[in-house]
């Protein structure tokens, strides 16, 4: 029978080189060099922000940040996991703070320090304009923070690599829930969703599966309905 | 472009917010509105005297280059701080090949800074261009028995290279009163510091050099203090409110003195700030409709 190859290609992982097949994800390829994670993987989908990268191609001088789930091994990739940043997060209650302009300067002093180097946009795996919103964080513009950081996964990157100490992603979470409370207007239809199931309008289906027994459930559950593809689309 | 190139700064998004009102409303009413420039960031607020310190004119070169992105050559600041960092890193790196090139290849996703782009504050834009006669024709509410004393402070005429105007005895606010019919008037302490950021972590410094500039206006007659600067409002308004009490009867007002030509060109005194309403009302300024 003849044996089916791998093409490999050579990564360092923390400086040691390791043959790995092509057209993994970094994420694969040191989980097949031996490494396991317990911590700093999750999704494995690029949603999470679990699994900060940071990289440099042969050849070139700049590092590169990524989520390993996501970013492809390149021959002569050498890498590292930046896993977690363990940045300060200011404590707050949103319902009792005074949201007024200076707000997310009181809470995030650090964005006074901001020079516009945009290493931290630099830094971004998800494309995110750091900076612009840093600087709208900085004229209390809670709803341009709100839209320019609505697709971080708070990973961390931008903050480890900032020279002023601005704790980025932490400031954008703040800026999105104080936006959403009080400017943004509530949407209608997440407004009747609520009242729906105040009203009960699940509780008669949850009390039918809190009675069921285990092979019941099981049975339940094999049967159930993956995706719904709706109608139309296809 | 049909107006000019105009850079806000932080403060005229938060709290200096009256003082941005009135300008639009006084350069849409001249037929010059001010156009403000996309994805602006903070000027650097301080001017690095660091020779080598390029990494902090990093910030006013990106604001540079967004000019040129604009299609403008000249970019115009209200914040008279702005007007001065902005004013100062274009002085600095326009003129030195090295430096910038050093800063664009820092920066690196970026359009090169050509070095082309100059900065000019409101007032001279209003001087030079518009001209203080074009202001008068076009008042509709004039400012009769007001008196006015222009604050300076430091960023409109220090150091001489961004002075707007001479630096010793400059004259554009006054001048910009006169334009409206109210009436200038010369304090000693016109270009004197009111304590900028000391009053962060030595209040009592910054408080006591306000104090000198209100009383001197004060003792001079003036209605209201009209100034370039949120920071100088800021402090000046609070020494004003700390004024002993014996002395704090009708401090002069602080205001923007974009909003005394506003109110003068039309802009409802309901818009303007709460201060300036009651000196206006004293003063008899008629606060129905316009002409």
């Amino acid at each position: 029978m003849e044996e089916a190859t791998a093409r490999m290609t050579q990564i360092f992982i923390m400086g040691k080189a390791y043959d790995v097949p092509v057209g993994i994800t970094i994420m694969d390829a040191m989980e097949y060099a031996g490494y396991r994670f317990i911590r700093g993987a999750g999704c494995r989908s690029g949603f999470c922000g679990a699994c900060g990268t940071v990289y440099r191609k042969e050849g070139e001088y700049r590092l590169e940040f990524a989520l390993a789930c996501q970013e492809m091994v390149e021959e002569g990739m050498h890498l590292t996991q930046l896993p977690f940043t363990p940045a300060p997060r200011a404590d707050y209650d949103l319902h009792a703070l005074d949201a007024n302009e200076n707000v997310l300067l009181q809470y995030y002093p650090a964005i006074a320090r901001c020079v516009s180097c945009n290493t931290c946009t630099k830094a971004c795996p998800q494309d995110i304009e750091v900076m612009d919103y840093v600087q709208a964080a900085l004229r209390g513009d809670l709803q341009q923070v709100t839209e320019l950081s609505f697709d971080c996964i708070q990973c961390g990157l931008c903050s480890m690599r900032c020279p002023a100490d601005i704790k980025h992603y932490h400031l954008a979470q703040m800026g999105r829930r104080l936006y959403a409370l009080t400017e943004s207007p509530v949407p209608a239809h997440l407004t009747e969703r609520v009242r729906e199931l105040k009203a009960g309008a699940h509780d008669a289906a949850l009390d039918e599966l809190v009675s069921m027994d285990l092979d019941g459930l099981k049975a339940r559950y094999a049967a159930r309905e993956i995706e719904k593809v709706s109608e139309g689309s296809e | 472009m049909n107006g000019v190139a105009y850079f806000p700064g932080c403060s005229l998004k938060d709290t200096a917010r009256t003082f941005e009102a009135s300008a639009a409303y006084v350069m849409e009413t001249l037929g010059l509105p001010l156009v403000e420039l996309e994805r602006w960031n903070c000027c650097g607020t301080v001017f690095s005297l660091t020779d080598d310190d390029l990494m902090h004119h990093i910030a006013s070169v990106r604001n540079l280059i967004r000019t040129r992105e604009a299609g403008a050559d000249t970019l115009v600041a209200l914040c008279s701080m702005c007007y001065n960092t902005l004013h100062r890193v274009a002085e600095r790196i326009n003129g030195d090949d090295e430096a910038r090139t050093k800063i664009n290849e820092f920066m690196d996703r970026e359009v090169d800074y050509d070095g082309s782009v100059s900065i000019a504050h409101l007032l001279q834009v209003l001087r030079d261009e518009i001209t203080w006669d074009r202001v008068s024709e076009a008042v509709v509410r004039p400012l009769d028995d007001l008196t006015v004393a222009g604050y300076y402070g430091c960023t409109l005429v220090r150091p001489r290279s961004a002075a707007i105007d001479d630096p010793e005895r400059p004259t554009a606010l006054a001048d910009a009163a006169e334009s409206v019919g109210a009436t200038p008037i010369s304090f000693p302490f016109q270009t004197e510091c009111c304590g900028t950021y000391q009053v962060v972590d030595r209040r009592e410094l910054s408080l006591e050099r306000s104090y000198r500039v209100l009383r001197s206006a004060r003792a001079a007659g003036a209605d209201v203090i009209a100034t370039a600067c949120p920071l100088c409002q800021f402090n000046l308004e609070q020494a004003s409110k700390e004024l002993p009490v014996e002395q704090n009867e009708n401090p002069p007002a602080v205001v923007y003195f974009t909003e005394l030509l506003a109110v003068a060109l039309g802009w409802e005194p309901t818009e303007a700030s709460e201060s300036l309403q009651g000196v206006l009302e004293r003063r008899g300024v008629p606060v129905e409709g316009g002409a």
